[in-house]
């Protein structure tokens, strides 16, 4: 198939065209950021930098950016463990049942957020009878965190397949030898994109956090939502906003260097 | 070589005996007995997913029979069907559904409309620099909070907003808030994760297979529908779960850009929040749920769920 040289500028205008859409509304964030007024009116009547200076001394904003870390990083740790584990044992072996697994592990991110957060909140206060807070918020965000990494797993074990993992066994590596020196390697990069998308997955998660936070812990999105609409507070959520989208361009840049770098030449 | 391969591992030239260490015998006994190895793997993930999640989804299903002590305001256990009839047969919760579930498939057709001609610009038409470009862009929208997104399409739509200032020169007003802006901002919030499996799909599709297509005379048109498209089936779908799923549990959305407008999710929420009643709200839950049950199973042979 040959694209015409007009269908191939449609394509990529039509491409521009979103993209220009998808990044206004975060500009209209960021020059509100600078903005004089508290209420969203557009243009901006004035720039100020007050809200860049108050943000960084926000406490509220600070400790909840903390917790938000602490959650996510945990959250990560369990599903990078978890969902390595189920990867291997779908792609290494057939088993009955193996459909059904491979549902189970897709099951919290199918079934909408409220669905999991209700479930989450009634099993931990009425069924288990536990405290929600810190630990109740990693649980829930571990839980459907591992399909990411269970999927970007999945797919690298698919492309390698066995054939060095069998090599390191016939050379005498036992099973942690050929782990480490062999699947581990060759998984690193997908670990770390799924580990990536786990992360921003729970730091961004406000529904099930909602249901399963209780009243003391505060992850950051809570924080923006209870801010949202207090006048004195939005324009420091603008600046949070944007902090955020350039900080994050880091990981994001650094997974696609991996990513680029492993590709085999088509 | 010949020889020499035939040859148990500790004669080879090259390679040295493994010593006996209790973790060498532990490793032999483990790859000869893969279905242990297998149990080893499953264990701890089955135990996390069937103990957290499974039992949870469990107890809210046997909860949906409860009913809430009106006096005490706690959930007695008192099995009957009523918290169900209500939810199917009251007029509300029935409009609720309609129209939470036609919000779903209008924003996920869109973003499929949307992530179809994007998709296969960047996996197909774009060089790999700009591919690469182009994919940190669609991404990095998902790190911007949710919050802060749907915070900025309420700044963009609201009066005196951006698209007031843009179309009160020609006389247009902005469409303001309620049912459409709950579209827009859940296709805007949603189309990244739409995008993404498309566009991992259109990169499994060899180039060689759009070639042989065209030099068998087919035009554009039918190359798409009849082997593009084909192929990139499950890779939609994929997409489309995230939408449909995402859509239909929303509440904060719509509480920021909806104006009067209900979706379930917030049924749900007022039921385990202000009314107290978990009872009502956890059959309230079932109708997501049965919704997604239904839909995963009839794209459960597509292949789709491999592509999420």
């Amino acid at each position: 198939m040959r694209l015409s040289r007009p269908a191939r500028i449609t394509l990529g205008a039509l491409t521009i065209a979103v993209l220009i859409v998808v990044y206004v509304p975060l500009f209209v964030v960021l020059v509100n950021s600078f903005s004089t007024s508290q209420s969203l009116v557009w243009p901006p009547p004035g720039f100020t930098l007050e809200w860049w200076g108050t943000a960084f001394q926000n406490r509220g904003a600070l400790s909840a950016l903390w917790t938000s870390v602490q959650v996510a990083s945990l959250a990560t740790v369990i599903s990078l463990v978890l969902g390595t584990l189920v990867a291997i044992a779908l792609q290494r072996h057939s088993f009955f049942g193996r459909q059904s697994v491979s549902l189970l592990v897709i099951l919290p991110i199918a079934l909408p957020g409220i669905v999991t957060g209700i479930a989450l909140n009634n099993a931990f206060r009425t069924i288990l009878g536990l405290q929600l807070g810190f630990f109740t918020i990693v649980v829930a965000h571990a839980t459907f965190c591992i399909v990411t990494v269970f999927n970007n797993v999945q797919a690298r074990l698919r492309r390698t397949g066995t054939n060095l993992e069998e090599a390191s066994a016939d050379l005498g590596a036992g099973l942690w030898t050929t782990f480490r020196l062999v699947t581990f390697p060759q998984l690193r990069s997908a670990l770390f994109a799924g580990g990536l998308l786990a992360f921003a997955l729970s730091f961004d998660e406000i529904i099930v956090t909602t249901f399963t936070a209780g009243v003391g812990t505060t992850t950051l999105p809570i924080w923006i939502f209870q801010n949202l609409f207090r006048p004195n507070q939005a324009p420091v959520v603008n600046v949070i906003a944007v902090v955020l989208v350039v900080v994050s361009l880091v990981p994001i840049y650094i997974a696609q260097r991996i990513a680029g770098a492993e590709r085999v030449p088509k | 070589m010949t020889s020499d391969a035939a040859a148990p591992p500790h004669q080879r030239a090259g390679v040295p005996v493994p010593r006996e260490t209790p973790a060498r015998r532990l490793s032999v006994l483990l790859s000869r007995a893969p279905r242990v190895r297998l149990g080893l793997l499953l264990t701890a993930p089955l135990f996390w997913l069937g103990l957290v999640y499974i039992a949870a989804l469990a107890a809210l299903l046997v909860t949906a029979f409860w009913t809430v002590d009106s006096f005490t305001g706690t959930v007695s256990i008192e099995w009957n069907l009523d918290n169900i009839v209500t939810v199917l047969t009251g007029a509300v919760y029935q409009a609720v559904t309609l129209r939470t579930v036609g919000v779903a498939i209008l924003v996920t057709i869109i973003d499929i409309v949307i992530a179809l001609p994007i998709a296969f610009y960047m996996a197909k038409v774009a060089s790999p620099r700009m591919q690469r470009v182009l994919v940190i862009l669609v991404l990095m929208p998902l790190w911007a909070s949710y919050l802060v997104k749907a915070y900025a399409w309420r700044s963009v739509l609201s009066e005196g907003g951006l698209i007031d200032w843009m179309v009160t020169p020609f006389g247009g007003n902005t469409p303001g808030y309620g049912l459409h802006a709950t579209v827009i901002t859940l296709a805007y919030l949603w189309l990244p994760y739409v995008i993404m499996p498309i566009y991992a799909g259109l990169e499994r599709v060899p180039d060689s297979l759009l070639e042989a297509s065209g030099d068998l005379g087919a035009k554009t048109w039918r190359t798409l529908r009849s082997v593009v498209l084909p192929l990139l089936w499950p890779a939609i779908i994929a997409g489309s779960i995230f939408s449909f799923s995402l859509s239909l549990g929303d509440y904060i959305t719509v509480n920021i850009v909806g104006g009067a407008s209900q979706m379930l999710g917030n049924l749900v929420y007022t039921n385990v929040g202000a009314a107290n009643n978990l009872p009502l709200a956890a059959a309230i839950a079932l109708i997501p749920i049965a919704i997604m049950i239904v839909y995963l199973g009839l794209v459960r042979r597509t292949g789709a769920l491999e592509n999420l």
